[in-house]
């Protein structure tokens, strides 16, 4: 079965999912979704750097990512990042990233595929990459879970316990900076935002506690995946966007479904 | 030995100093309230005794394994995290049950647990807070302007609640206020602080000094009121 794309990419969708979910979920509480695109939009930057140096994409777009995350942590005072300078930021390594590119035009890289994905594309060294690297995301939120969650609830408070609030951010910038990496094969550098928000914000409505939250968030996330896939196979629609269609879907529906409740 | 202790402690923001060469102590059991208006450096102070802020020069010395209840200035927990009281009692270290239900009940907000922090009252969030800061049962406890938008009845209730909390744990207690008329009148010393520590001493000594005068313009009428105040306390509490 793993010699069907579809299903790879159905795999790789969710195998993605489990770390995306409870990922997107700290992502949601510390409102940092305008740094998760910066991120992104940084990989694209590695991976015209990569081209230029001849190392592998995934590595290229790992290293800008976590040099770009890193350094705005570090201009962030009190946990909150200066909109502005993200915007310079992220638009800067998109519009670099791409000119970068364009003097690679040797049919060795697809501009399209960086911005939206091509999860049908996926090599089984790629798949293991996804699964593996999403596990060591998932495996390093888990055991800080504790210390990330009261850094997220009150960097004061944190502090007052005894944990240091700057290094929960840096533990969780540079799991943004993997899982962002590994997420450019599946939905692009554009949409790479999308499958962190989106399902943990449909989620919010059903959930009591954060960890309901980033469960059903990656359950939610695995499900718009392999449903994405599969209608982008069977219709012929772009498969990175047609899984952010379906998350949006489940967004309304939850929106709706919490509204009734009420 | 001191819980916490600085020397020379210097923390620049953005190339400005926001305190300066401050030496500060606090002892074992003793209640310690920092007076200073806006901007004097009162929460750099705490956010640099806390460990949240680096010290651009000068040392910051905690006792070790030191306990710390804290009450912030603000917190606002955003709407998107789903958050039970109980849960948040116990982040990061968990409580039994009991103790939680017991706390709870102490502070008169009893059987909150399973309810969404994001849905409590401002009242009953500072309560909340203030549960969270004893469940750690702590050597000491930091205030930083805890009644901020609380009404004078409301901050009048919210102190007595402290006040009774240490008489029970025996901690020390380090208030924050920005406005004179919450020195305490149990406190044993009083920092006044505009970037630098201006005076300290007894309350009622300090509040004659001329530093404290010019900070505040403290006026006759003031100190009467606060005189009043103190005499009132002291009658209540048939000290």
């Amino acid at each position: 079965m793993l010699e069907d794309p579809v299903f790879r990419a159905a795999l790789a969708g969710i195998g993605l999912s489990l770390a995306t979910g409870p990922l997107g979920s700290v992502v949601v509480w510390r409102r940092m979704a305008y740094f998760g695109d910066a991120v992104a939009h940084a990989a694209i930057l590695g991976v015209a750097i990569a081209l230029a140096f001849s190392v592998p994409i995934l590595a290229g777009a790992l290293m800008v990512a976590l040099f770009v995350g890193l350094s705005v942590s570090a201009m962030v005072t009190g946990g909150r990042p200066i909109d502005t300078n993200l915007g310079v930021l992220s638009y800067s390594a998109l519009a670099v990233g791409l000119v970068g590119i364009s003097f690679f035009q040797d049919d060795q890289i697809d501009v399209e595929a960086l911005l939206f994905g091509d999860i049908l594309e996926m090599t089984q060294t790629q798949l293991v990459l996804i699964w593996g690297g999403s596990f060591l995301a998932l495996a390093t939120l888990v055991v800080r879970w504790s210390g990330l969650l009261t850094a997220t609830v009150s960097e004061e408070l944190a502090a007052s316990a005894g944990i240091n609030p700057r290094r929960e951010r840096m533990v969780l910038t540079v799991t943004l900076a993997l899982v962002v990496a590994l997420a450019v094969k599946v939905v692009g550098v554009l949409l790479v935002g999308a499958l962190l928000i989106i399902p943990a914000a449909a989620a919010r409505g059903f959930a009591r506690s954060p960890e309901q939250m980033a469960v059903t968030a990656a359950v939610f996330g695995a499900a718009a995946s392999v449903t994405g896939v599969l209608g982008a196979a069977a219709i012929g629609t772009p498969p990175g966007p047609s899984i952010v269609v379906v998350t949006t879907l489940i967004f309304v529906v939850s929106l709706v479904s919490g509204r009734l409740r009420r | 030995m001191s819980l916490i202790r600085t020397q020379g402690l210097t923390v620049h923001h953005g190339g400005v100093a926001a305190i300066e060469n401050v030496d500060f102590e606090i002892d074992r059991g003793e209640i310690v309230t920092i007076v200073g208006p806006n901007g004097s450096g009162k929460s750099t102070l705490v956010r640099a005794l806390l460990g949240i802020v680096e010290p651009t020069s000068g040392v910051v010395e905690r006792q070790s394994d030191l306990r710390i209840g804290y009450l912030p200035q603000r917190l606002a927990i955003d709407a998107s995290m789903p958050l039970t009281v109980e849960r948040f009692l116990c982040l990061p270290h968990r409580h039994p049950g009991e103790d939680v239900s017991k706390v709870l009940t102490q502070l008169g907000v009893p059987g909150l647990e399973n309810r969404q922090v994001t849905e409590l009252s401002g009242g009953q969030f500072q309560r909340v807070l203030l549960a969270r800061a004893i469940l750690v049962k702590p050597d000491i406890l930091i205030l930083d302007e805890p009644t901020q938008g609380l009404d004078q009845s409301g901050a009048a209730t919210f102190y007595r609640l402290v006040e009774q909390v240490r008489q029970e744990l025996g901690c020390a207690v380090l208030l924050v206020s920005h406005d004179i008329h919450v020195v305490m009148g149990a406190s044993d010393r009083v920092i006044c602080m505009n970037g630098h520590v201006c005076c300290q001493g007894r309350p009622e000594n300090v509040l004659e000094t001329p530093e404290y005068r010019e900070l505040f313009g403290a006026s006759e009428d003031v100190l009467a009121l606060y005189r009043h105040d103190h005499d009132h306390d002291h009658q209540q509490c048939g000290l």
